[in-house]
């Protein structure tokens, strides 16, 4: 069940350049289970959209099956959102997007959606170098079925019933930079204050932006001896570089440490300003970002935060060569070749 | 022995290796008749294979216009030693057979009832050409010209259709004329040409066209306004997607910009593909996509969603011979269910049967029309035979006043203007509700698209009774949906027996009659053009004694289509089947049916 939320809201509320209030991002009330971690994925996604003055109208949001897929429903209530099948919201977005390229596309997705069933899809899309944002709401678990492990869970975590995993985890973040993507970052649903930057740069990334969000799962996966528990998560994570969304326009001083700071220019003329916790990381360099995460893989830290960015990109439009309008909105007239055009054809057929 | 001693009434077959070149000797020996103003019917009856497995090319010319199978053959051209004792037992006596006399002939190969027409190619052509490739290729041309003598076939008409292939490449149509003439000289030379069984020139294909279904088809979506492809290559629908890509190129390409009006996505898996399709049209694009049996197991699930969601969705189901894998490259209309009732859940799709080039390619444009008029998918069922062989065909035609129906959508003028929108609710009593495109109007429009439960306006509901509404509702726009599609082409003379039939069947019908009626047996006939089916369907059979229901499958899944549908007395429907790969012959029909009327008509079921 979804229930609509009254749109009663103070005459003094804050509002973006649009003239929306934050209540205008918002969705249904969830229907999660109080606490879990996919809800504060959803407000970040709110808050982030509603930051960056995004007509809500365009924006898509596409989902497959899963609790975290569930969540479309209850942000961005003005949006077209589409809950499509178990694994498959990587096509459905290809196909969208094909279709329309001015739309800015959210597909919500979850390890078992992302990392088992769809883990053909998620790969072919990296590839695709489709212009998305890709979320992933990672608990580890399977919920709807209560509480299977999934692929993404720790070789070693232990499930509620205190049986530890015995296979190996599909790290996402280590299989997007393989594969190629632009903008890769990990978030904590329940750290808003890095998560909503890194989904404010990842909409203004012009291709393929990935987001692994690690999402306690509070009623299989929060137990002790989970490695996916917002305690042991609160307890291991390593924020890497930390990200401040800076508009175009809006451009506001931050003071950083001498040798730390550095910036990404957007192609929209925004600037995320990153800042690096570890100064031996280097966010724009792939293989160094994949080697880094693979020892904090077996340190058994969490590397969380913008790790890896490369502004300059080439979108599928680009390698398809499709012309700058939405396909969508071409008219039948700019579309029928004619019926001259079919004679010839005939004639090349007697 | 007789020689046969015909004009313009042969089938002549190539028997090859697979890879060696022969294929576009062989067609341009097809074109040449039909550039002759003769009926012709190609087909290649080809392996699973690159190369080396043998594969043979069938003509059949026919004055009468009888271009379908026939099932035997009169000139045999045996270019593969593999294969060489079955081909020479397919010749019927007095036909003649063609080889390579280069070495003595092969003793198993001799009959006393059939010509033989030695041409020394292998001799011919080592003495003429250095390398092995050339030696190779031009041995096929070599043979075309003598079949050019042995024939009748006009010589100017083999160089006219080169020149046209190799249009500015001075060089190769030399070549390739010489090779032609080396060929022609030696058979008028050595034999009396052109033989008694031979072709000539009539005026009979009018301003017809020789193409492949799947090229029609392609250019039916291009045609129609389809913008977005998403496919993964399979046999034999791959060639659908490379016309549409191959004619977009051309004529899609923005003259400002020299970019594209189209966008192709070859997808990783069939399941991606139908992903891609259902994307774009939910956003407003006219998508589609091409496979075959296989490729539609792996698109039930998403079919299901487009179904329940609503969503337009075109798809070409090229069938192939199943089940699994089957025979790929052999023909069989063995989808009909798995496309009706694709996926979980009660569910069921519109069909179009196309029999011919033209009807594919008119059948493309109009699934593009009902897919978005119905908000449903659409699947455009042909065949490998259709599909991937030349067919004489009308030509294509569009009328200059046609635009496209985008079906019901609520644009932004209609919100604006209060237009009260919710995604399920039938306001017209067709069973059909408004969509809105994504991103139309700011505040008005949007709506969640959900496969799981839904009520008439568009929201989630485990309610049983809102649930079980919106499944009615489905029911009335399937009714609605028998009213739009194609109908049923018939023939009713109020005989008491009816054939029924569709898609490649259609090719060998007339001929199949003519010889029923000539033994004595005179029956109706219904062709089919679709799914669901219309009322004069029912009307046809309701008014007919016995309907012979002939189909490419073993399990008679048409009859049983509509044993489901209608209210049929399923002992009136004879099933007649035929379903070994290859596509149905006259000769297989007209045998099985008279044998059937002649032992009184007791049996139900008739097959190969």
């Amino acid at each position: 069940m979804s229930y609509i939320k009254p749109k009663v809201t103070h005459p003094a509320i804050a509002k973006n350049e649009l003239g929306f209030t934050r209540r205008d991002y918002e969705g249904s009330i969830s229907t999660l289970c109080a606490g879990c971690g996919h809800d504060s994925i959803s407000a970040a996604l709110i808050q982030a959209c509603y930051e960056l003055d995004l007509p809500p109208h365009r924006i898509a949001k596409i989902s497959g099956i899963g609790c975290s897929s569930k969540t479309p429903t209850y942000f961005l209530g003005a949006s077209h959102g589409f809950n499509s099948v178990h694994g498959r919201m990587p096509s459905v977005v290809t196909g969208a997007n094909i279709a329309n390229k001015d739309l800015v596309y959210i597909g919500v997705s979850g390890d078992g959606d992302t990392a088992s069933i769809g883990f053909g899809q998620f790969s072919h899309i990296v590839r695709r170098r489709l212009n998305m944002l890709y979320m992933v709401e990672n608990n580890g678990v399977y919920g709807l079925t209560k509480g299977q492990f999934s692929a993404t869970a720790d070789f070693g975590s232990a499930s509620k019933g205190g049986v530890p995993n015995p296979f190996d985890q599909i790290d996402l973040i280590q299989m997007a930079l393989q594969l190629g993507a632009t903008y890769v970052a990990r978030g904590f649903s329940g750290d808003k204050k890095q998560l909503v930057p890194l989904i404010k740069g990842a909409l203004s990334h012009p291709g393929f932006a990935m987001i692994d969000c690690i999402s306690p799962c509070v009623t299989f996966n929060n137990h002790e001896g989970s490695t996916r528990s917002y305690e042991y998560v609160r307890e291991h994570d390593v924020p890497v570089v930390t990200a401040d969304y800076v508009p175009y326009a809006k451009t506001i001083r931050v003071d950083y440490e001498p040798g730390t700071g550095t910036q990404v220019k957007m192609h929209d003329g925004s600037v995320l300003n990153l800042h690096k916790l570890d100064e031996d990381y280097d966010p724009y360099d792939r293989k160094k970002a994949i080697n880094y995460l693979l020892d904090c893989q077996e340190q058994g830290k969490i590397a969380t935060g913008m790790l890896y960015v490369n502004p300059d990109v080439t979108d599928f439009h680009d390698i398809m060569k499709t012309v700058d309008e939405p396909l969508s909105s071409l008219n039948y007239d700019r579309l029928n070749p004619g019926v001259e055009a079919l004679e010839s054809i005939n004639a090349s057929f007697r | 022995m007789s020689d046969l001693n015909r004009v313009n009434e042969l089938v002549l077959r190539f028997a090859n290796v697979n890879g060696s070149g022969s294929a576009s000797a062989n067609s341009l020996i097809a074109k040449s008749f039909f550039r002759m103003g003769l009926p012709v019917g190609p087909k290649n009856i080809f392996p699973s294979n690159i190369q080396g497995l043998p594969t043979w090319y069938e003509i059949r010319v026919s004055e009468k216009g009888h271009t379908g199978r026939r099932g035997s053959v009169d000139v045999l051209v045996a270019m593969n030693s593999q294969t060489f004792q079955q081909d020479v037992a397919d010749v019927v006596p007095g036909g003649y057979l063609v080889y390579d006399s280069t070495k003595p002939l092969n003793p198993h190969g001799r009959r006393d009832d059939i010509n033989y027409i030695g041409l020394p190619l292998t001799q011919i052509t080592v003495a003429k050409y250095e390398q092995a490739r050339h030696r190779q290729l031009f041995k096929n041309i070599i043979y075309a010209g003598a079949l050019s003598a042995l024939l009748g076939i006009e010589f100017e008409v083999l160089c006219d259709l080169l020149g046209e292939q190799f249009k500015g490449r001075d060089k190769i149509i030399e070549t390739n004329i010489d090779a032609l003439q080396t060929g022609y000289d030696y058979a008028a030379k050595f034999y009396d040409c052109p033989l008694p069984l031979r072709v000539e020139r009539r005026d009979l294909v009018g301003d017809k066209i020789l193409i492949d279904g799947n090229s029609t088809v392609g250019l039916g979506a291009v045609y129609a306004g389809a913008t977005v492809a998403g496919w993964y290559p399979i046999t034999p629908s791959t060639s659908v997607i490379d016309a549409y890509t191959k004619y977009a190129e051309k004529l899609r390409i923005d003259p400002q910009t020299g970019r594209r009006l189209f966008g192709v996505a070859q997808a990783e898996d069939e399941l991606a593909a139908i992903g891609m399709v259902i994307g774009a049209n939910w956003n407003g694009a006219r998508a589609f996509t091409a496979t075959s049996g296989p490729g539609i197991s792996l698109m039930s699930e998403f079919l299901g969603l487009a179904y329940y969601a609503e969503i337009p969705a075109v798809l070409v189901d090229v069938q192939r011979c199943g089940p699994s894998t089957g025979m790929p490259t052999r023909n069989q209309q063995s989808d009909l269910m798995a496309c009706a009732y694709a996926s979980h859940g009660d569910s069921r799709h519109v069909l179009l049967l196309p029999s011919t080039p033209k009807e594919c390619f008119d059948f493309s444009m109009l699934a593009f029309d009902l897919a978005e008029r119905l908000q449903t998918p659409v699947i455009l069922v042909s065949e490998l035979e259709l599909g991937m062989n030349d067919s004489v065909s009308e030509p294509l035609t569009i009328d200059p006043d046609y635009s496209w129906d985008r079906g019901k959508v609520a644009n932004y003028e209609m919100l604006e203007e209060g237009f009260e929108f919710y995604r399920y609710l039938d306001i017209d009593g067709d069973g059909i509700p408004y969509r809105t495109y994504p991103g139309t109007h700011p505040t008005k429009g949007a709506f969640f698209t959900r496969g799981s439960g839904h009520n008439k306006y568009g929201g989630y509901t485990e309610k049983g009774p809102e649930y079980q509404e919106n499944m009615e509702r489905l029911l009335v726009k399937f009714r609605t949906a028998a009213t739009l599609v194609p109908p049923a082409i018939i023939e009713d003379k109020g005989r008491p027996d009816a054939v029924l039939f569709f898609g490649t069947t259609a090719e060998v019908m007339p001929e199949t009659l003519e010889e029923l009626q000539r033994q004595g047996h005179l029956f109706d006939q219904i062709r089919l053009r679709s799914f669901p089916f219309g009322d004069e369907v029912w009307q046809f059979i309701n008014s007919h004694e016995r309907v012979l229901v002939i189909e490419q499958n073993r399990d008679a899944q048409m009859r049983s289509m509509l044993m489901i549908e209608g209210d049929v007395n399923p002992a009136k429907l004879i099933s007649v089947t035929h379903y070994d790969g290859m596509p149905v012959t006259a000769e297989f029909l007209v045998a099985t049916i008279s044998g059937h009327v002649d032992n009184g008509g007791s049996r139900q079921r008739l097959s190969a």
